[in-house]
């Protein structure tokens, strides 16, 4: 069913402090958010027997053998049994009654207690499961329909675990680049209320940013991410209204070591890269955390575009790559510091864009129109972790393969 | 005798019958930087950091820590400043004799001029025709080009970009020539964001103030404001910088003493 546009806030009243699901997993059971945190349904399959199982467990329950690998599914089954949920004791729930719940037999050949989607029918109905984070930041499991309904995303328990941008209002930190001004409209196209778009050093010209500017839900803020007052400034303006923070602003230059000397560029990238997060988060950060159960469309995500050379440096772009991973740590701090209001923090990876930074790097390169559709998908789906582009992919397969393998690989 | 003069200096300023005029843009970092292409090392712009404000970081006290380059904001540029005047002796701001730092200033009105035409070039015919109504410009003195320039608070407006680069008032090669050569000045002033004009890399030789005035041993005053309020001759300059170890110039307070008639 579709949402309708949510009606202005209520000033008279309290806004209401967030509160999140239980959030306690065993270690074992934390394999499932891993890869509920790349937007991905995995479970234990048994090396031995080929049972697939859930819940999560040490061994498996039919060989109890500890061969056991997490492995994608692709969730198709079948609701046997639903119900709604009328009462709760549980703080989070309780607010949101009622709630639909149901078990699922999937194909696979387990069975599992599910959200479950308003579009799905009465049980039996097919039904097709994925994995979801809600907002205590761990794994559930949502029946959704098996055909893709229209409004889908619309869906109210479905909303309560995404971040998406329709109907909220978006802080976009710098519209001057491209990537910046692809995710503008990427935002405005998704059905943002309302975007801000920041832009630094005004009398430097770049082609497009008028165009993003005129767009009628497009609010151009003045917004340098190195001066310390401007971003207070800015946050005392606007920061009470901000629902996604999307932090595009970014300085790249392509130096190691050896081929710059002095720390100017270093410097620079430091000081926006991660400075500019440092000094956003504690500025944006606490509204942004004390909005987090306003309303249908309260304040829900922070998006930081890393890259992909945050885990492992790329030498020819050695103090970009460094700056990125000190991005990176911040933004797992910024995270754990989020976790607790229910605020997701997404962490883009891409490999390099094709923009003015990366002119010498060879294809392939991710145009900026598909980070900007990463973004949005990544904030509809409400994944936490995102590697766009082949590049990104190739990248995080090898690393997580073996690291060590990589860095000899990129210091070739 | 100078205790004389100084005493009455100093009854002058108590007395009001000297006025100080504050030729100084204030540090902020909303004002404009010097904007190089993004290939080159940069200028950083003035930036401020809270270090305590009377909180738990410092309970009974407020203070900031700043940052910013040699030649961000009112700013001084001494001759280490450009290659002409890397050899020079004593050219940098810590080994730069103070008398230098106080002097009389002829104040050159272009005001017109700039409003009229962005890139409007100060000439010798210009100064000429300034002399013949104001005098000869004296050894020694700044010179200053009255653009009203400052009163652009708009940085965009300041800066004046468009895809051909930056569009701001200064001296074409030959007037500075002449004021180094025929005039013996000790420096050139303006109030744009450098002491040459925004179109002064096509100058020939590129970028004169600078290469010419450093080259010559002299100095440069830029981003100055509030000239405006200053008369053509009679006014004293104090622009000393800070004392930076081997500094190519440093942002400063400058200061202009006016006698009230």
């Amino acid at each position: 069913m579709s949402l309708p546009r949510p009606p202005k806030k209520n000033p008279i009243l309290r806004t209401r402090a967030p509160t999140t699901p239980p959030g306690g997993r065993s270690r074992v059971a934390l394999g499932l958010t891993t890869a509920a945190a790349l937007g991905r349904l995995e479970l234990q399959v048994c090396r031995d027997c080929g049972t697939v199982q859930y819940p999560p467990r040490e061994a498996c329950h039919a060989c109890l053998s500890e061969r056991l690998r997490w492995t994608v599914q692709d969730g198709a089954g079948e609701l046997i049994a639903d119900t709604v949920l009328t009462h709760s004791n549980d703080l989070y729930f309780r607010e949101r009654l009622p709630w639909r719940l149901g078990m699922v037999r999937l194909d696979a050949g387990t069975s599992v207690v599910a959200h479950v989607h308003g579009d799905v029918g009465d049980a039996p109905a097919r039904i097709r499961v994925g994995a979801r984070l809600d907002r205590a930041g761990q794994a559930v499991l949502v029946a959704f329909p098996e055909q893709e309904t229209k409004d889908m995303a619309d869906d109210r328990q479905l909303r309560e675990m995404t971040c998406d941008p329709k109907y909220r209002k978006v802080l976009v930190t710098d519209g001057k680049t491209p990537t910046g001004q692809a995710v503008v409209r990427a935002l405005v196209d998704a059905g943002a209320d309302l975007v801000w778009v920041g832009h630094a050093e005004p009398w430097k010209q770049y082609a497009g940013f008028d165009a993003i500017a005129g767009l009628p839900a497009v609010t151009p803020v003045p917004l340098d991410l190195t001066d310390s007052r401007a971003v207070s400034s800015l946050a005392a303006q606007i920061g009470g209204k901000v629902d996604i923070v999307v932090n595009t602003a970014e300085h790249h230059r392509t130096f190691g070591i050896g081929d710059r000397r002095g720390l100017d560029a270093a410097r620079a990238e430091m000081d926006i890269n991660y400075f500019g997060l440092l000094r956003l988060a504690q500025d944006f950060g606490p509204a942004l955390k004390a909005r987090a159960a306003d309303g249908d469309s309260g304040a829900c995500a922070w998006v930081n575009v890393l890259s992909v050379y945050a885990l492992a440096n790329f030498p020819a772009h050695g103090t970009f790559s460094a700056s990125k991973a000190a991005a990176y740590s911040l933004a797992q701090c910024l995270r754990a510091e989020m976790r607790a209001s229910g605020v997701r923090v997404v962490n883009v990876f891409p490999g390099p864009v094709d923009d003015e930074w990366n002119q010498l790097v060879p294809p392939p390169k991710l145009a900026p129109s598909a980070l900007a559709a990463a973004i949005v998908k990544a904030l509809r789906d409400g994944v936490e972790d995102v590697f766009p582009g082949e590049v990104a992919q190739d990248w995080l397969a090898r690393w997580r393969d073996d690291p060590k393998a990589l860095e000899r690989e990129l210091s070739l | 005798m100078s205790q004389d003069t100084l005493a009455a200096f100093a009854n002058a300023l108590a007395t009001g019958s000297i006025r100080v005029v504050d030729l100084t843009q204030t540090l902020s970092p909303a004002f404009p930087q010097i904007t190089l292409p993004p290939e080159f090392g940069q200028c950083w712009p003035f930036r401020i950091e809270e270090v305590s404000h009377y909180d738990e970081r410092g309970p009974g006290w407020y203070w900031n820590n700043f940052s910013c380059g040699e030649h961000t904001g009112t700013h001084f540029d001494a001759p280490i400043h450009w290659v002409s005047g890397r050899h020079l002796p004593n050219n940098a701001v810590d080994t730069i004799p103070v008398e230098h730092f106080i002097g009389p200033a002829c104040v050159i009105d272009c005001s017109k001029e700039a409003a009229a035409d962005a890139d409007f070039l100060l000439t010798v015919s210009f100064v000429e025709a300034w002399e013949a109504r104001h005098g000869r410009i004296p050894p020694r003195a700044w010179v200053l080009m009255r653009t009203d320039w400052s009163k652009r608070t708009d940085p965009v407006a300041y800066q004046n970009f468009d895809a051909t680069g930056q569009h701001t008032p200064g001296p074409d090669a030959d007037v500075v020539r002449f004021l180094v050569e025929q005039r013996d000045v000790i420096g050139f002033g303006t109030e744009a964001i450098g002491t040459d004009a925004g179109q002064g890399y096509h100058l020939r030789p590129p970028y004169p103030c600078h290469s010419i005035m450093h080259g010559a041993g002299r100095y440069g005053l830029q981003c100055l404001a509030n000239l405006d309020q200053l008369p053509p001759t009679g006014a004293v300059i104090f622009a000393a910088p800070l004392k930076i170890e081997q500094g190519s110039g440093s942002p400063l307070r400058v200061l202009a003493m006016v006698s009230e008639r």
